[in-house]
C-alpha cells in the first residue's frame, strides 16, 4: 500500500487571475515559525498513521513551493524520512514557478531531496501569459524547463489551454513545441473560470468571452491525439506521461489509496476519514500554536461516501477501477456502485468501458467525465 | 336583536383592482371596527396568499355599527368581494345574501369586463346599487367622464352630486368621502324583510374550515331566529345539527346570542368536513321546520383540469394528505388520483380557472411545502365512440388527455366553448381580433364607447384555458380585460397530439387540439421544448405526432465538453459537492427514455408566446 504526504506552501508573490488554490500573498514569511508547524503538523499525522510503511510519495505543492527556502525544504524532508523512512524508489516532486530566480535554487532543492519537478509553464507565448497574470517570459519558462532537466530525474510541465480566442492550429502549435522539450510527464489543463477569481468578475463584465465548448472540445480531442502520438499517453483526464513516469503521488489520490496533507488547507484521507486544514495562513498557524497541528475538520467518511469519493478519482483515469476490488473495500455489491442502466446506455453509446471487473471511460467518453460521472455514479452513494 | 329597518346588507363588487379591499378598510376604520394600530392594508384579505397578490380570493364578511346623520344606529353587513372573473362565484352567493350593492369603478379605469358581470348579476336579485368613483386622488383621475360612462354603459345614474342619487367620489386610500359612502348606503339601500315568528329560512352562504372551530357557516337569516342550543337541519344535505356557537365578524370574532330575520352571520355545530355544509342550502330548524327550501346557488363547475404529481415521488402521501386538507377550505376544486407512465401517482384536478389552478398549486407548495410537477391544463371533451366488438356505442367524458379513446372507435367530439366579452381601448383592438382569430374565436358583436371598444367572440375553452388571458392582458398593456360564461358543446375536429422525447412519447405533454393548429402548435411545442430540456450526453430528437404521423421535429445536439480541469491536492470534496449538486438537478427533472426533462418545462412548454 502506497503511503503519500502532500505538504502545502501557502505563498505566492501574485494571485494569478484564474487560480482558486490556497495561494496567498504576503511579503513575508517567517521561516523558522512555519518550519515548526508543518514539523507539528507532520507530527501529528505520524500519530494518526498507525502503520510502519515507509513513505513512498511527497509532494510539495502551492502556492508557489519553489520559494521556501531549500534548507527549509531539506528540514522537512529529513524529519520525514526519520518519522515513517523512505521507500527506496521514493518520488518527492516539488511544485515550481519557471522563473530565473526560482531555478537558481534547483540545485540546492535536488541537493534536499528533491527528485522530481512540475513546472507551471503555462504557456509558450508571451501574450498568453500575460494574460494569465504569470510574472515570467516564454524565454525564461524554456530555461528554466532546461535547468530542471539537468537538475532533477524528472520533469513535468503545467500548460493552460483553451484559452480564449486559442485556435486549434495555434494550440497544435504551441503543443508540438512543449512536446519537443522532452519532459515525460505533462499536465494540461483547460482553462476554466472559477467562481470568486479575477476572471470570473472579467467574464461577469465582459472583459473577455471564455472559449465555447465546442471549440475547447476540438481542443481536448487534439491535444490527446497529439500527446498519444508523442508517446505521452493521457493516464488521467488531464495528465500526460511516458509509459511509467506518471506521478505516482498523484495516483494515489486518483486510486484513492491513504494520503496524509498537511499544511493551510492540506486536504488528507486517512484511515476512512478526511481531514482538512486550516486554510488561511494565519489562521492555520493559530491553530497548529493552539493545538499542535492544522486540522480544521477531521471528518469520518460512512462506506457510500468513500465509494463514491473513490469512483469520482478512479474513472478519471485511463486505468478506470476495479469494482470487484472496490466492492470488497467499501462493502456491498460491485453492481450496485454504477446506475447499471446509465452504465449500459453508455457503453452502447461507446461512452464507457468494461472488461471484467474492471470499468471506465473511453477516449470519446473523457470530454464529458463530469456530466457522465453524475450519470453513472449510484445515486444511493451520493447525499441528498 | 336589530330592529329591521335599521339593518343594510350590501357587497362590495368591482372589476380587479378598483379598490373594494381598499374602500372596506375605511369602512372599518371609520365605523370603529378595528383601531388603527389593528388595522392593516386590506385587512380583510387574510390569506397570505392574498396579501401576496393584493388580490382577494375569497369574499369576507364584516358586521359594522354606523351612527348616521340623523343620529340613528345602523347595523351594516358588508361582503368584500373578489374581483376576479375565476372567483366569480363568491360574488353570486355574497348577492344573493344581501339587498343592495357598492359598484366601485376605478376614475382612472372607468368601466370594465368585470365591472359590467357584476353589475348584471346584482340587478338580477333586483338590488338597489350604489356607484363609488373611486382613486380620485390619481393625476388620470376623470371622475365626470368615469360617471357618465357608468350611466351610458351601465345603465345606472351615477352623475351630479351623490345626495341627489350621483355616484359618491372616494379616494380610499386617502380616506375621502367614506362617510359620504356610509350615509349614501344607508339611505339609498333598502332595509331587508323578514319575520321573526315565522319558521326559521337561514341561507348557508359561505363555509370553510377553521383549525379551532371546526366548520364556521356564514349564514343570512330570512325568517325566524337561529340560536345556540337549536336543534337545526340542512334541507338539501338532509343532515341534523345542534348549533353550538352564533356569531358574527367585527372584523374580530365575536359570539352573538342569536341571529335575527335580515342579519348576517356565522354558526358552528361540530361538523367535520366543509361537504356536510354545502353552499345554497337552506337550514331550518328539526321542528317547526320551514316547508320550502330557498331557491339555491348555481352549482360551480370546473372548467379547467391539470396534472398535479409530486417532484418527489415519495412525496404522494404527503401531496394526498394536503390536496385533502385544502380542499376543506375550498370545496370549489375537484380532484381524482390519477397515475402516468412517468410522473408516477399524483392527482387530476379540477378548477374555476388558470388563476384557481395557480393559486390551488401555490398554496399547496407554500402552505404544505410540496415541489410539484403540472401537467397542461385541459378541458372535458364529449367523446361519441361508436360500438366495438366487445362494446356497444357510448358517448363518455375525458378529462385527461391519457385517457383519450382509440380514434377508430371515436365518431364525434364536442368540445365546450365560452361567450367572452373583451373591453379594451381601442388602439389594441387590431392585435385583440387577431388574437382571438388565432384561437379560432367566432366574432358575435362589437361595439364602441367613447374611446374603448367592447368586443364579443365565442372561443372554444380549450385554446383560453392555457395562455390566453396573459397574451390578452401583454398585448393590451395590462388595460383589455375579459370576462366569459360557458356556453355548452359544440362538435370540433379534435386531435390528441403526442409529443415525443428521444422516440419516447412523453404522456405528461400530450394535449388534445383542433386539427387546424395542430402543426402549428407542434411545431411551437418542439422549438421550445428545444430551448428548456438541457443538452444531455447524446443527441435528443424532439418531435410531434399524431397518431403515427410526425408533424414537427426538432434536435437537441449532444453536449461536447464537461470537465473540470484539476483535482488539485486530493481534494475531493469540491467533486462531491457537484456530484451532490447533479442529484438534486436531477431530483427536479422528470426522465422519459434516458433524457431529464425539467418540471418547469411542462408548463413552459405550452407557452404559446408570441404567435
Ligand atoms: N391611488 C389610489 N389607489 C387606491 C385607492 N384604492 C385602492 N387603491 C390601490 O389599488 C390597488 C388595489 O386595491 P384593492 O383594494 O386590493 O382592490 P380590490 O378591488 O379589492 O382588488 P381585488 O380584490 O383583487 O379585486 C391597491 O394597490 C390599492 O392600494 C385609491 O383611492 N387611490
Ligand atoms: S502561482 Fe499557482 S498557486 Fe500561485 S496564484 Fe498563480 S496559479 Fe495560483
Ligand atoms: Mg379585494
Amino acid at each position: 500500500m502506497a503511503r503519500a504526504l502532500y505538504i502545502h506552501w501557502p505563498f505566492c508573490i501574485a494571485k494569478c487571475p484564474y487560480c482558486d488554490f490556497n495561494s496567498h500573498v504576503r511579503k513575508t514569511a517567517d521561516t523558522d515559525q512555519w518550519r515548526d508547524a508543518l514539523l507539528a503538523d507532520m507530527h501529528h499525522e505520524h500519530l494518526q498513521a498507525v502503520s510502519e510503511e515507509p513513505l513512498t510519495s511527497i509532494f510539495f505543492g502551492g502556492g508557489t513551493p519553489s520559494l521556501m527556502p531549500p534548507a527549509l525544504v531539506a528540514g522537512l524532508l529529513q524529519e520525514a524520512e526519520h518519522l515513517w523512512g523512505f521507500a527506496h524508489d521514493i518520488e518527492i516532486t516539488l511544485e515550481a514557478n519557471p522563473s530565473s530566480v526560482e531555478a537558481a535554487n534547483f540545485a540546492d532543492l535536488a541537493a534536499a531531496g528533491v527528485n522530481r519537478v512540475s513546472l507551471g509553464v503555462q504557456s509558450l507565448h508571451d501574450e498568453a501569459l500575460r494574460f494569465l497574470g504569470r510574472l515570467h517570459g516564454a524565454d525564461e519558462a524554456l530555461q528554466a524547463v532546461a535547468v530542471a532537466q539537468d537538475r532533477f530525474e524528472r520533469v513535468s510541465i503545467d500548460l493552460i489551454y483553451a484559452r480564449p480566442g486559442q485556435s486549434e492550429a495555434d494550440w497544435h502549435a504551441e503543443l508540438a513545441r512543449a512536446l519537443s522539450l522532452g519532459t515525460t510527464h505533462m499536465s494540461l489543463y483547460q482553462l476554466t473560470i472559477e467562481p470568486s477569481t479575477r476572471f470570473a468578475t472579467d467574464v461577469r463584465q465582459g472583459v473577455f468571452e471564455p472559449l465555447d465548448d465546442d471549440n475547447a472540445a476540438d481542443l481536448f480531442g487534439l491535444t490527446r491525439a497529439m500527446t498519444a502520438a508523442a508517446g505521452l499517453p493521457a493516464y488521467e483526464i488531464s495528465n500526460h506521461a511516458a509509459p511509467g513516469q506518471e506521478s505516482r503521488h498523484n495516483l494515489t489520490y486518483w486510486r484513492y489509496q491513504d494520503y496524509l496533507g498537511i499544511g493551510p488547507g492540506a486536504h488528507g484521507r486517512r484511515c476512512e476519514t478526511a481531514t482538512v486544514r486550516h486554510r488561511k495562513p494565519e489562521n492555520y498557524l493559530a491553530a497548529v500554536a493552539a493545538q499542535r497541528h492544522g486540522i480544521a475538520e477531521a471528518r469520518a467518511l460512512d462506506r457510500a461516501e468513500q465509494a463514491s469519493e473513490a469512483l469520482l478519482m478512479g474513472l478519471r483515469l485511463a486505468e478506470g477501477v476495479d469494482l470487484a476490488d472496490m466492492a470488497r473495500r467499501f462493502g456491498g455489491n460491485p453492481a450496485a456502485l454504477i446506475d447499471q442502466a446509465k452504465a449500459q446506455l453508455y457503453h452502447d453509446l461507446g461512452m464507457v468501458w468494461s472488461h471484467g471487473d474492471r470499468f471506465g471511460v473511453t477516449e470519446q467518453g473523457m470530454p464529458l467525465l463530469e456530466a457522465l460521472l453524475g450519470e453513472l455514479v449510484a445515486s444511493d452513494l451520493v447525499a441528498s | 336583536m336589530t330592529d329591521l329597518s335599521k339593518i343594510r346588507n350590501f357587497s362590495i363588487i368591482a372589476h380587479i383592482d378598483h379598490g373594494k379591499s381598499t374602500l372596506a378598510d375605511r369602512l372599518i376604520q371609520h365605523c370603529g371596527g378595528l383601531t388603527d394600530r389593528e388595522m392593516s392594508e386590506q385587512v380583510l384579505d387574510n390569506m397570505d396568499i392574498e396579501k401576496e397578490r393584493g388580490i382577494t380570493i375569497k369574499a369576507q364578511t364584516v358586521r359594522l355599527n354606523y351612527t348616521a346623520r340623523d343620529g340613528e344606529t345602523y347595523e351594516l353587513n358588508l361582503m368584500d368581494t373578489p374581483g376576479h372573473v375565476d372567483f366569480a362565484y363568491e360574488v353570486s352567493r355574497s348577492l344573493a345574501a344581501c339587498e343592495g350593492a357598492l359598484l366601485v369603478v376605478d376614475a382612472a379605469q372607468g368601466v370594465e369586463a368585470q365591472t359590467l358581470a357584476n353589475v348584471y348579476q346584482s340587478i338580477e336579485h333586483d338590488h338597489e346599487i350604489v356607484p363609488v368613483i373611486n382613486k380620485i386622488d390619481l393625476p388620470a383621475a376623470e371622475p365626470e367622464r368615469v360617471a357618465e360612462e357608468i350611466e351610458e354603459i351601465v345603465g345606472i345614474e351615477a352623475t351630479g352630486a351623490w345626495e341627489e342619487g350621483g355616484a359618491v367620489l372616494t379616494s380610499a386610500k386617502s380616506g375621502i368621502g367614506i362617510e359620504d359612502t356610509l350615509e349614501a348606503l344607508v339611505r339609498r339601500i333598502p332595509a331587508p324583510t323578514g319575520d321573526r315568528d315565522a319558521p326559521l329560512k337561514a341561507m348557508l352562504v359561505d363555509s370553510w374550515y377553521d383549525p379551532y372551530l371546526g366548520v364556521v357557516i356564514l349564514v343570512r337569516v330570512m325568517d325566524g331566529v337561529i340560536k345556540k342550543g337549536l336543534n337545526v337541519k340542512f334541507m338539501q344535505g338532509g343532515t341534523q345539527h345542534l348549533i353550538d356557537r352564533v356569531g358574527c365578524f367585527t372584523p374580530k370574532r365575536t359570539d352573538l346570542p342569536e341571529l335575527g330575520p335580515g342579519e348576517i352571520g356565522f354558526i358552528t355545530a361540530q361538523i367535520k368536513e366543509v361537504e356536510q355544509a354545502r353552499v345554497g342550502d337552506t337550514i331550518t330548524t328539526v321542528k317547526g321546520g320551514a316547508e320550502k327550501a330557498l331557491a339555491g346557488y348555481k352549482e360551480v363547475q370546473p372548467v379547467v383540469f391539470c396534472g398535479l404529481f409530486p417532484v418527489d415521488a415519495a412525496d404522494f402521501e404527503k401531496l394526498r394528505e394536503s390536496i385533502g386538507k385544502l380542499r376543506l377550505n375550498d370545496a370549489s376544486f375537484s380532484y381524482e388520483m390519477e397515475s402516468s407512465a412517468a410522473l408516477g401517482f399524483g392527482f387530476r384536478a379540477g378548477f374555476l380557472g388558470l388563476l384557481h389552478l395557480e393559486i390551488i398549486q401555490e398554496r399547496l407548495s407554500r402552505e404544505y411545502d410540496l415541489d410539484l410537477i403540472t401537467t397542461a391544463p385541459s378541458v372535458v371533451y364529449r367523446v361519441h365512440l361508436g360500438h366495438s366488438k366487445t362494446e356497444d356505442a357510448k358517448t363518455i367524458d375525458i378529462h385527461n388527455p391519457a385517457d383519450w379513446p382509440d380514434v377508430n372507435r371515436i365518431e364525434t367530439i364536442e368540445e365546450p366553448w365560452i361567450k367572452a366579452v373583451i373591453y379594451t381601448p381601442d388602439e389594441y383592438l387590431g392585435a385583440i381580433l387577431k388574437l382571438c382569430q388565432d384561437r379560432r374565436g367566432i366574432q358575435t358583436d362589437l361595439t364602441y364607447v367613447g374611446g374603448r371598444a367592447q368586443v364579443s367572440y365565442e372561443l372554444p375553452l380549450n385554446e383560453v384555458v392555457f395562455d390566453f388571458y396573459d397574451r390578452l392582458k401583454s398585448i393590451s398593456r395590462g388595460y383589455a380585460s375579459f370576462d366569459y360564461e360557458q356556453i355548452g358543446l359544440r362538435e370540433g375536429d379534435l386531435v390528441k397530439m403526442n409529443i415525443l422525447v428521444n422516440a419516447e412519447a412523453v404522456d405528461a405533454l400530450s394535449l388534445i387540439v383542433h386539427r387546424s393548429v395542430a402543426e402549428e402548435r407542434g411545431r411551437g411545442m418542439c422549438e421550445r421544448l428545444k430551448d428548456l430540456i438541457p443538452r444531455h450526453l447524446f443527441k435528443i430528437p424532439i418531435q410531434a405526432a399524431i397518431g403515427g404521423k410526425v408533424i414537427a421535429r426538432e434536435t437537441i445536439a449532444a453536449l461536447r465538453k464537461d470537465v473540470t480541469a484539476k483535482c488539485y491536492g486530493g481534494d475531493i470534496t469540491r467533486k462531491k459537492k457537484l456530484l451532490e449538486k447533479q442529484k438534486k438537478g436531477k431530483a427536479r427533472m422528470r426522465e422519459y427514455g434516458n433524457v431529464s426533462i425539467p418540471q418547469e418545462a411542462f408548463i413552459a412548454a405550452l407557452r404559446m408566446g408570441e404567435e
